[in-house]
């Protein structure tokens, strides 16, 4: 695909553009959003409980008057690092076992291949909880490498059966007959292939890290100190918002999180659509 | 002379891409005879698979443009989905070039051909007897139908499938590349065998689709070449191969290897060149630009003349013969 | 004078779960190539053809045997003696479109046997050079160069393949079946290049399926079957006096313009056969008798430069 060509159907494709534009706008929000909240402190009690949105309140308050607004933001910025960090780790991580095991083969592909499934087969859950719980101090950066450390497997897998298939490519025999050295034919030939993929797994993995903490927040294994959306969603439970009535502060950060998934599984699909010849449309 | 099954006029199918059409079909005319085998020829690009294609199953981004092509009276190509839903199979049929994956892996060979047969009110049981004398043609054992695809080898599955799009017994068979990823002793294999469901009334025509002009030989009655989305010429396989008309069809004659011919003892010419881009093409002949006998005439798009029953696409013989 | 000599090759690949079973992809080849000539590897799919290739061109590695190129076993060469093996030896494979990298524009290979063996050649002599090489494989330079391989036919890709070893003062190439992508109206073209090349010193391993382009362009001819060679020589005397049975079948199934099947024939070669006969085309043979079983088999010379893998080859 030319430059021009891709160029064609990135700006074409409507599911990327709709995609790039709601993330755009909720990381504009994460960034800016705590500089432009009245309130500095997402934790600070700023005025009366139970109020609806109102002019001092965007988003209204909840039980001990902490601004709802000033909470969604610093969430927002933490769940979006965390999707960063984790999923940009278990990316590494995944890509770095499965491309060693696809492209190198023989026992050290099946020894990778083991510890992945077993991996695979350990629930993540179970296992975020005995690890969290044993942590006695919790940062959002310590969350982000469990996560990240968890959630590679199928990564290492798809990225496994990828190298497979691209170092029988006739391109690569090429490339060795003419003397080229095993790195450069890694680099050089077979990696630029695989990046409209990677990037693929990594938005993916964005988003799974996204979940992944939120999930966690909401069991209490989350961030010891900080706000997070998951934190959020799990005090207007604790605190019976929904049956107070209190449905900015129920809703909010579910639909804030329930926003960025879905977006980027349809960034995924656009992208699909853009890399995959035979899903582009005419 | 035998009667027209298909008739095909003017017909058009193009590719819609980001730069414009690709005309990979434009202005075909020619009619398959009732019992006869019509041999394509051509080149990749040339437009005979979008023709075999099209006919039988037009999927985008393959664009029907214009032109008929008539089956039992009706104009298959501007039929409603339903009425293109009985006809195809029942009427027109293929094999198609990867037959390998035409063949849902999840189900027994027996479900594909029930459900199948029963999209068009028919069904396994009713079927069984003429399954298994097609089979036996095929040399295939009873068995594979108790099996799923991934069992069989790539060419046990495309035999099945010769079997399978042929069990309505249709009017016309589309073959298209059959014998192209073959060994050639499998290649022979494949062609009898297709003879032998001919002759047995498993297909009333048969269009044999192919770049192979040696394996056309032995199985066409006719042979119609394509160039570059046009006709270049149809006629009757023995003459054709004896005296080709048009240049394209003698120089592709002349470039192919055969067995006293040797390198060091006498040089085979190919054709100098390439075929033209089909995008966006504009008018007049498409070969010319490889035409060692092209004059001025050739900037105008060739009509097809016809000469006692041999048609050809080319000024030469504008008036009748070669001039 | 041989300067590739080829000695009982074989290679097995593991087959099953445990890998107790053993196919042999090549069984037991010994071959010798001399300095220009066009050898013809000629089989179905399955016979090796392209294994034997690719051991050459020590893209694998062998179970046993050796390989032999100008008095240096091939697989003992490391780091500098590889990179001038390469330099000497190469190859053009079956399917030009993934013999480039989609991603980058065709130039590169090009630039990569630049860097890799000529990086003593300045960049502007680099130019003139991919373009002469271009000009004599018949193609135009400002159509291809700085095209993406998705925009250029198959035939164009070959060719500029072809030329990529021109850069290199190449004396063995291994031709994989490099015709097969190719239309009619081109491939003769590309044959005789090779022609061409051989007259000015090249060798050629031409790995086919299709024997009429075997005999067309080949000074001998190797006809394989399930890893083995079962008749070789002269290809003069191996095309018009086939002796294995299994030559004789392969040339009857040539498809010729002028000359036609019988179609009422019922001719199935599909068999399969089983391993224990010490013959392996045992199953699929019209003459075979029993003692092709079990009795060991060796080459027998026919006649001069003739040699066939048959015990029925002398009556």
């Amino acid at each position: 695909m030319t430059r021009k060509e891709f160029a064609y159907f990135f700006l074409r494709n409507k599911k990327v553009i709709f995609a790039m534009c709601v993330l755009g706008f909720l990381t504009f929000l994460a960034v800016v959003g705590p500089y432009i909240s009245p309130y500095k402190d997402p934790l600070a009690f700023v005025g009366l409980g139970y109020q609806p949105p109102s002019k001092q309140h965007w988003l209204g308050t909840n039980t001990f008057g902490q601004d709802i607004f000033t909470q969604l933001v610093h969430g927002l910025r933490t769940s979006l690092f965390v999707g960063l960090v984790g999923g940009s780790l278990a990316t590494v991580i995944g890509l770095l076992i499965g491309f060693v095991a696809g492209y190198r083969g023989g026992w050290i592909d099946e020894l990778l291949m083991m510890f992945t499934n077993i991996l695979m087969v350990i629930p993540t859950l179970a296992l975020l909880i005995i690890i969290a719980a044993y942590l006695p101090y919790r940062g959002i950066f310590i969350q982000s490498l469990i996560i990240g450390f968890t959630a590679w497997p199928w990564t290492a897998r798809a990225v496994r059966a990828q190298a497979l298939s691209l170092k029988t490519r006739e391109f690569v025999d090429l490339a060795r007959i003419t003397a080229r050295r095993p790195l450069k034919i890694i680099f050089g030939e077979i990696m630029p292939n695989m990046m409209s993929y990677v990037f693929m797994v990594f938005i993916l993995q964005f988003g799974g890290a996204i979940l992944a903490a939120t999930g966690l927040d909401f069991i209490g294994l989350g961030p010891t100190r900080g706000m997070s959306l998951g934190i959020m969603l799990q005090q207007a439970t604790l605190w019976n918002a929904i049956q107070l009535g209190m449905w900015w502060w129920a809703i909010t950060p579910g639909a804030v999180i329930t926003l960025i998934v879905a977006t980027l599984y349809i960034m995924n699909t656009g992208l699909d659509e853009i890399f995959n010849p035979k899903l582009r449309e005419m | 002379m035998r009667d027209a099954l298909l008739t095909v006029r003017d017909l058009k199918i193009y590719y819609r891409t980001l730069y414009g059409y690709v005309k990979a079909v434009d202005g075909v005319a020619f009619e398959l005879r009732d019992g006869e085998v019509l041999g394509i020829a051509g080149e990749s690009g040339c437009g005979k698979s979008t023709l075999g294609n099209g006919l039988v199953l037009l999927k985008p981004p393959m664009k029907y443009v214009g032109g008929e092509a008539i089956l039992d009276g009706k104009n298959i190509m501007a039929l409603s989905q339903k009425e293109i839903k009985r006809i195809r199979y029942e009427k027109i049929s293929i094999i198609p070039q990867y037959a390998m994956d035409a063949l849902n892996p999840t189900k027994k060979i027996r479900q594909i051909v029930d459900d199948l047969l029963r999209e068009h009110n028919s069904s396994f049981e009713e079927k069984r007897e003429l399954i298994e004398e097609r089979l036996a043609i095929v040399n295939l054992s009873k068995k594979v139908l108790n099996m799923y695809p991934i069992e069989l080898s790539g060419g046990m599955k495309q035999r099945l499938v010769m079997v399978i799009s042929t069990l309505m017994n249709p009017d016309v068979l589309v073959a298209d590349e059959i014998t192209s990823a073959l060994d050639v002793s499998t290649q022979r294999s494949v062609v009898q065998m297709l003879y032998e469901m001919k002759e047995k009334k498993a297909m009333k025509s048969i269009i044999f689709i192919t770049h192979d002009l040696a394996v056309l030989y032995q199985i066409a009655d006719r042979i119609m070449v394509m160039y570059a989305g046009k006709v270049a010429e149809i006629g009757p396989t023995e003459e054709m191969v004896r005296n080709p008309l048009h240049p394209y069809t003698k120089m592709l004659l002349a470039s192919l290897p055969k067995i006293g011919v040797r390198f060091v003892n006498e040089r085979l010419k190919g054709i100098p060149g390439y075929p033209p881009n089909l995008l966006n093409i504009g008018p007049g002949c498409r070969f010319r630009e490889r035409c060692p006998k092209a004059f001025a005439k050739c900037e105008q798009d060739p009509p097809i003349f016809d000469l006692n029953g041999r048609k050809v696409s080319c000024w030469l013989f504008e008036r009748g013969d070669e001039r | 004078m041989s300067f590739l000599v080829v000695q009982n090759l074989t290679k097995e690949y593991p087959l099953g779960l445990l890998g107790k079973e053993k196919l042999k992809a090549v069984d037991d080849v010994s071959f010798e190539i001399e300095r220009s000539k066009i050898v013809s590897l000629i089989g179905e799919s399955g016979s090796g053809k392209t294994t034997i290739g690719k051991l050459v061109l020590r893209l694998l590695k062998p179970t046993s045997g050796r390989i032999v190129f100008d008095g240096k076993d091939v697989f003992s060469l490391r780091k500098e003696e590889l990179r001038d093996y390469y330099r000497r030896v190469q190859g053009v494979f079956q399917d030009p479109f993934s013999s480039f990298n989609p991603i980058y524009k065709i130039d590169r290979v090009f630039d990569m046997v630049f860097e890799e063996f000529l990086p003593e050649v300045k960049a502007s002599e680099r130019k003139a050079r991919i373009e002469q090489v271009l000009v004599s494989v018949g193609l135009n330079p400002s159509q291809i160069l700085g095209k993406y391989p998705h925009q250029l036919s198959g035939g164009q890709l070959q060719r500029i393949l072809i030329a990529r070893i021109l850069l290199l003062d190449v004396e063995l190439l291994v031709a994989d079946e490099i015709i097969s992508m190719l239309d009619a109206s081109t491939r003769v073209d590309v044959l005789n290049l090779l022609g061409d090349l051989k007259k000015r010193g090249m060798s050629v391993i031409f790995i086919t399926h299709d024997l009429s382009l075997g005999y067309y362009i080949s000074d001998e001819a190797l006809i394989m079957y399930r890893g083995s060679i079962v008749e070789m020589g002269d290809t003069e005397k191996v095309f018009r006096n086939p002796v294995h049975p299994y030559t004789r079948m392969l040339l009857e199934s040539v498809p010729e313009v002028g000359k036609k099947w019988d179609l009422r024939e019922r001719f199935t070669p599909e068999l399969i056969g089983g391993d224990s006969a010490s013959c392996k085309y045992y199953d699929r043979c019209p003459i075979r008798e029993r003692h092709c079983r079990t009795a060991h088999l060796q080459m027998v010379e026919v006649e001069e430069n003739h040699k066939v893998l048959c015990l029925k080859a002398g009556a």
